[in-house]
């Protein structure tokens, strides 16, 4: 069975700076990932060269066995397959919710408004917020606001979700309503999910597997038993230890 | 006597006032109101003037400003585009353009396309007369500045914005279409608005590209309308119609303005 993601040797450069310096690893089909680590580990931008927000230096990522880091491959098409659900929402503030939902279903999928209508108000009450879809972005709470842009990715019908730290501009007590439509993304969809996250409570209940970045090299990667329980490497227990002291 | 600072400012503020109030004052009384009436206020000269300035002069104002608009807008926007560009030499272009045409005169632009480019291609004459040659030549110079607005306003909208509409599977064209451009031209209309406001001065230029009485905009159809009176009031006219046309303008930039700095 080919993998979700499949990541081979990837390296990242911002000019001199080497942020990923050789990344491999794979995300299989139905499986949930975390990404944890310190910040300017590489977590972000590897998740960004995913879906090729970002250009890879070098390597191969292949989604579902295409490879889109292939200068000839159809990026925008690939993406339709890639949910991504941002730090800061990113909804679009000149459109009302059901147009967030519904503009990239009409224009890049050429659905019909009425079954790209239908399909929003689905994904709304998924995320639970079906009373807010004529409401404006700027007139949400964060917490919605993610929860809305989490159903504006899942209404474009995606094979697996990318997840860039999308608890950390949130007021605490919104976390949780976000982490919520998450789990149950992974339990009840069994979406396919890469997450890079803060929040070690989520990765220890929802993970299939943790994989540990620093300094832009996986440093330890397993179930969320092995790398948040029991760390094999100094690294890990101090970044674990720094955030449980949290 | 020695006066305290305090009392100084108080004194120095004091003297101003009198003398604006006195100057003030003295023109009112030494003025002869009957006779800036009969030159400036004529009321005889004004019904005179009255369906041609409107219905002639005021209304080719408006036209040769929504022309010379329209198309100063859609050339602003391919250069601004070209600004934004990676690539050098549309960079490169679109900052020559905009420096050149900002760094001249007006009139010369006019000039050239009105007389320059006849001489210069032989005889070539833009079709459609003061119309298009002016529409022509005010709009490349108004997309000159209008550039520059487009592009702050396309840099004021943030890049998530992209990011998330290029992760929807949009193209960077759509993305710019339906995202990014909608958003940056709400964040620039106060400015557009003003530039139109500079255009419909900008009009009053139009002139020495020689009119007919058919093509007059409002400056010159008051300048000949004084020839032929001996009168200041069609002046007076004229600016109280450009003052109708601009005024609730700038007013509506105004509001517009503290609008947007609310919802911020």
């Amino acid at each position: 069975m080919t993998s979700a993601i499949e990541i081979v040797d990837l390296h990242k450069y911002f000019g001199e700076l080497e942020v990923l310096k050789g990344i491999d690893f794979e995300v299989a089909e139905r499986e949930v990932v975390c990404v944890i680590g310190p910040s300017g580990s590489g977590k972000s931008t590897l998740l960004r060269c995913v879906n090729r927000l970002e250009d890879p230096t070098s390597g191969t990522i292949l989604i579902e066995g295409e490879d889109i880091t292939d200068p000839d491959a159809d990026v925008d098409r690939l993406r339709t397959r890639i949910g991504m659900v941002f730090q800061q929402f990113n909804l679009f503030p000149h459109l009302d919710v059901l147009r967030n939902l519904t503009i990239a279903q009409t224009k890049v999928l050429k659905r019909s408004q009425d079954e790209a209508n239908e399909v929003a108000r689905a994904v709304m009450e998924r995320v639970g917020l079906l009373d807010k879809i004529d409401e404006y972005p700027i007139r949400l709470s964060g917490g919605q606001q993610q929860r809305v842009a989490i159903a504006r990715a899942l209404a474009m019908n995606p094979d697996m979700m990318l997840f860039d730290e999308p608890t950390s501009a949130l007021d605490p007590e919104l976390i949780g309503e976000v982490l919520d439509v998450m789990r149950g993304l992974a339990h009840e969809l069994g979406m396919t999910m890469l997450v890079v996250t803060h929040e070690m409570g989520f990765a220890r209940d929802v993970a299939d597997r943790v994989v540990f970045m620093d300094g832009g090299v996986v440093v330890e990667e397993g179930t969320p038993e092995e790398v948040l329980a029991d760390p094999k490497t100094d690294r890990a227990r101090r970044f674990l230890r720094m955030v449980q002291e949290k | 006597m020695a006066l305290k600072p305090r009392q100084r400012r108080r004194l120095i503020r004091t003297l101003m006032y009198v003398v604006f109030v006195a100057g003030f004052l003295v023109t009112i009384i030494v003025a002869d109101w009957a006779r800036i009436q009969r030159l400036f206020f004529n009321v005889d000269v004004m019904q005179e003037m009255l369906p041609d300035v409107l219905a002639i002069a005021a209304r080719n104002t408006l036209v040769y400003t929504a022309g010379s608009f329209s198309f100063g807008l859609v050339l602003a926007l391919i250069l601004a585009l070209m600004k934004l560009s990676t690539i050098t030499p549309y960079r490169l272009f679109a900052t020559w353009y905009i420096e050149l045409f900002r760094g001249l005169p007006a009139l010369i632009t006019i000039i050239l396309f009105g007389f320059g480019l006849p001489i210069a291609f032989d005889g070539f004459r833009l079709p459609g007369g003061t119309l298009v040659t002016g529409s022509l030549a005010l709009g490349v110079v108004a997309a000159a500045y209008m550039a520059e607005t487009i592009r702050a306003g396309v840099l004021a909208v943030p890049r998530g914005q992209t990011e998330a509409a290029r992760s929807l599977g949009m193209s960077s064209s759509r993305a710019l279409g339906s995202i990014v451009l909608p958003q940056a031209f709400r964040i620039i209309i106060p400015p557009l608005t003003n530039e139109f406001v500079l255009l419909i001065k900008d009009t009053s230029l139009l002139f020495v590209l020689g009119t007919t009485p058919l093509t007059k905009e409002l400056t010159k159809f008051a300048r000949d309308f004084m020839t032929t009176t001996r009168n200041a009031t069609p002046l007076t006219v004229a600016a109280i119609v450009y003052l109708l046309i601009t005024l609730p303008l700038t007013y509506l930039v105004r509001r517009l303005e503290r609008r947007a700095a609310v919802s911020r």
